[in-house]
């Protein structure tokens, strides 16, 4: 026990299962079920939907929810859960000194705006000047502020004034990785005493499944278990809406201010590994063991057969729970989810029923839950998520 | 404190390798001669068609092999080229970097052209568009498209060209991403994490909808028929900021390990600050208070009161909010000092390289302490009263700089600035 380390103080969990700790806290203990899926609105895709949410139980200004798309609301409410959680909302120092990082990809573009001018550019021989035409006349000005990257940031300092600092980090799963990895060595070292850390996706929109599926990415058929989706048609990703926030301390701030402790994060080991070039599984081997000893495996694999057969085969002997068969991928913010959960899990004190038919049962309560991410092209990310 | 670490027993950051890029040229020679003697690298637009567009100027980097390539290969391309000569500069092994890479890039989409492409793939298709181009990718999956939608790809390039240690950070802060980069690999450093890093701003996006989008926003000056005249920071007439690419790479690395091993120090990063702000999406908070707390903190960062700065290299913009704030938060923190020290804008020549720009102004500003001259702002013909600072007005001029500050403010209420000193200490 260090007073410099990183922990988890807040959290804030939205997906298909609902929102908030205590939903997915019960999911964890609940055992196999049928996934939530919506598998017609973008058919022959499936996704896990967003629940129901009010969301002005977050994001209480009608004016501040018009600026943003479903993205950047996903993560400003969950970010408002996570400070809820932490007992930090509305502590104006506080926040004001609170460091923020963000993991993020694009936001959704206006379809409707899209859609039309496909449709009128495809009989045209000048589809540069249509196109400026059409843009200037159809893309509402806000709508760039509702897609941008490192807005999801600014509408949280907007609406809950974390403004500390205000970092966003882009690259897939990676982006979610490197979030966690950098707050928790600044908190480790002392240049940060308490960061508002996490991400969010919207997998509701078409242009989303695009970006998957210019790679082949996308799984199609019936549902499948995320551990064995070899052989089905497609590229074996199903995404899921929904994010993940987290507050992270140092023991020492959170000890002073007498926060309740969710669970205590090892240092994150992160790497890229050339997977073309020498030794994948081994090096995934090395940074297990560099994370730590788990009870338990929370693993955030995004359903791409090799990848997952490689996790599994290379984590054999340890009990595996996919986060994706609960709620589908997340992109960037599978990585903060997937720690979110465990730490619910080593909080709980209760033993973390499989989320799927192939998954083991476990024998009892999960003291340590290793989490991981390999990324489905690039980068991959462990951290042990341990008891406070 | 040795003579290796900083008064709060940090180790040293130094530079030992700069490069540029901009409209203005290849490299930090060809940059620096235009910038010193004040020359303009906007142009008209040549690569889209411009009809029914407000605004048909930019500093667009039209000599590169991927200028006509879409935003993520012009991004990489301008990144490497960079990063090429930072490297080259700090005398490392071109292919064997080994430390960690920290990119301020933008974001990516998937560009019109390759929509139309897709939607148009099958003339059977049917469905809405979106559709189409769903069944396109399905029908035949697209790895160049993919890659280019893929926010991790420029990065992971970059990572395999230069022999990057470990998970590249791609990231962006708007228009302090540049400044963000740099402040991320001094952290980096400073934790004894790595003796080395890499930091880059590229920006390569100068599409056509990325300027509607900032037209739409009323960002962008609309001072078209005389271009090179169009970004005029600080001056009454401005009207907003003219869109660039281009990129910037520092090569930073701890004293220690630069001294052992016999590297020239070009410069140090003595101190960094932010502060976010969260008044607008777009507007800086009318006070200041954000952008006074940010420059606050990186000069306590750096362990300097105001009266050591010795030039301040100007977020500039040319946008009339933005100057009229940064210059309400340079007294505020100056005070009377203010009219003493030279505040010149590198974007009245070079005009706004969004992603690029902390990161190409860093490399500037350390230019122009070991060059012991200043660069001017152009474009300077009628002052704004209401801004009464040194501009460096047209022309520039010789000066002793021993310390710099570098602002950087963005949309989203991105705010960074980096202090940077001639020597250590």
């Amino acid at each position: 026990m260090n007073k410099h380390d990183a922990v988890i103080t807040g959290i804030g969990i939205v997906s298909c299962l609902g929102v908030g700790n205590d939903v997915h806290r019960a999911a964890l203990a609940a055992g196999p079920r049928q996934p939530v899926i919506d598998s017609t609105r973008f058919a022959p895709y499936t996704v896990h939907p967003l629940p129901e949410i009010d969301w002005n139980e977050q994001i209480p200004k009608r004016g501040d929810q018009r600026q943003m798309e479903t993205w950047q609301r996903i993560g400003t409410y969950t970010a408002g859960l996570a400070l809820d959680d932490a007992g930090i909302k509305g502590d104006e120092a506080l926040c004001a000194s609170m460091d923020m990082i963000v993991a993020a990809g694009g936001g959704e573009r206006d379809e409707a705006a899209d859609s039309l001018i496909i449709e009128a550019a495809e009989a045209s021989n000048d589809r540069e000047t249509l196109l400026n035409e059409k843009l200037g006349t159809e893309l509402r000005p806000t709508l760039f502020l509702a897609q941008l990257s490192n807005l999801l940031a600014g509408n949280i300092s907007i609406v809950h004034k974390v403004t500390g600092s205000s970092r966003t980090f882009m690259g897939e799963e990676g982006a979610g990785i490197s979030a966690i990895e950098t707050a928790v060595a600044r908190i480790r070292t002392g240049q940060s005493t308490h960061a508002l850390v996490g991400g969010a996706y919207n997998a509701e929109h078409p242009d989303m499944l695009l970006a998957f599926e210019l790679g082949g990415f996308l799984h199609r058929g019936a549902w499948r278990d995320v551990w064995s989706r070899d052989g089905a048609e497609g590229g074996g990703i199903i995404t899921g809406s929904g994010g993940a926030f987290l507050v992270i301390e140092s023991r020492e701030h959170a000890s002073a201010r007498g926060a309740p402790i969710h669970a205590v994060l090892g240092p994150v080991q992160s790497g890229r590994a050339r997977r073309a070039q020498g030794d994948f599984p081994a090096s995934l081997a090395t940074m297990a063991e560099a994370a730590g000893d788990a009870d338990l495996v929370m693993s955030a694999t995004s359903g791409v057969p090799d990848i997952a057969r490689m996790e599994a085969g290379t984590l054999s002997g340890k009990v595996l729970r996919g986060t994706s068969n609960l709620t589908g991928t997340m992109k960037e913010a599978q990585f903060p989810f997937a720690i979110a959960l465990a730490a619910l899990a080593v909080n709980g004190g209760k033993a973390v029923a499989p989320f799927s038919e192939s998954e083991a049962k476990s024998s009892g309560p999960v003291e340590k839950a290793l989490v991981t991410t390999i990324g489905m092209i690039g980068g991959e990310g462990m951290v042990l998520v341990g008891k406070a | 404190m040795s003579k290796f670490t900083d008064k709060s027993g940090r180790p040293i950051v130094a530079v030992t390798g700069i490069g540029v890029v901009t409209s203005l040229g290849l490299g930090k020679e060809d940059n620096w001669k235009a910038l010193s003697s004040g020359q303009s690298g906007i142009r008209a637009i040549t690569r889209f068609p411009t009809a029914h567009l407000r605004t048909r100027i930019s500093g667009m980097v039209d000599f590169l092999a991927s200028s006509d390539q879409g935003p993520t290969p012009l991004t990489r391309e301008l990144a490497e080229l960079s990063a090429r000569e930072a490297i080259g500069q700090a005398g490392i092994a071109e292919s064997d970097f080994g430390g960690p890479l920290f990119l301020a890039a933008p974001p990516v989409e998937t560009e019109w052209k390759a929509r139309f492409e897709l939607a148009y793939a099958a003339s059977s298709a049917t469905g809405s568009p979106y559709q189409r181009m769903l069944a396109a990718a399905r029908a035949r999956s697209r790895p160049d498209l993919f890659a280019k939608a893929m926010f991790a790809t420029v990065a992971d390039g970059l990572a395999d060209r230069f022999g990057i240690r470990g998970l590249p950070i791609t990231l962006s802060t708007a228009c302090a991403s540049g400044a963000t980069a740099i402040q991320m690999g001094t952290e980096a450093i400073r934790r004894g994490e790595a003796d080395r890093a890499l930091a880059i701003g590229a920006d390569g996006s100068a599409t056509a909808e990325a300027l509607i989008r900032f037209s739409l926003l009323s960002a962008l000056s609309t001072q078209n028929d005389n271009p090179q005249k169009a970004s005029k920071p600080f001056s009454k007439d401005r009207d907003g900021f003219v869109l660039a690419e281009g990129s910037g790479a520092l090569v930073l690395e701890s004293l220690e390990s630069a001294t052992a091993r016999g590297a020239e120090v070009l410069g140090i990063i003595a101190g960094c600050g932010e502060k976010a702000d969260d008044f607008h999406r777009t507007r800086s908070k009318p006070d200041a208070s954000p952008a006074i707390a940010t420059v606050s903190a990186a000069l306590a960062d750096a362990g300097l009161s105001a009266t050591q700065i010795g030039y301040v290299n100007a977020h500039g913009t040319s946008t009339p909010e933005n100057d009229k704030m940064e210059h309400l938060a340079l007294s505020s923190v100056f005070g009377d000092a203010l009219k003493s020290i030279p505040v010149s804008s590198n974007k009245s020549m070079i005009g706004h390289t969004l992603s690029a720009a902390g990161a190409i102004e860093a490399a500037i500003s350390l230019l122009t302490m070991r060059e012991g001259f200043v660069p001017p702002t152009i474009n300077y013909d009628i002052p704004d009263p209401a801004i009464d600072i040194d501009v460096v007005p047209n022309a520039g001029r010789s000066a002793d700089v021993a310390t710099v500050l570098s602002n950087s403010f963005g949309f989203g209420g991105q705010n960074a600035c980096l202090v940077m000193a001639r020597e250590p200490n």
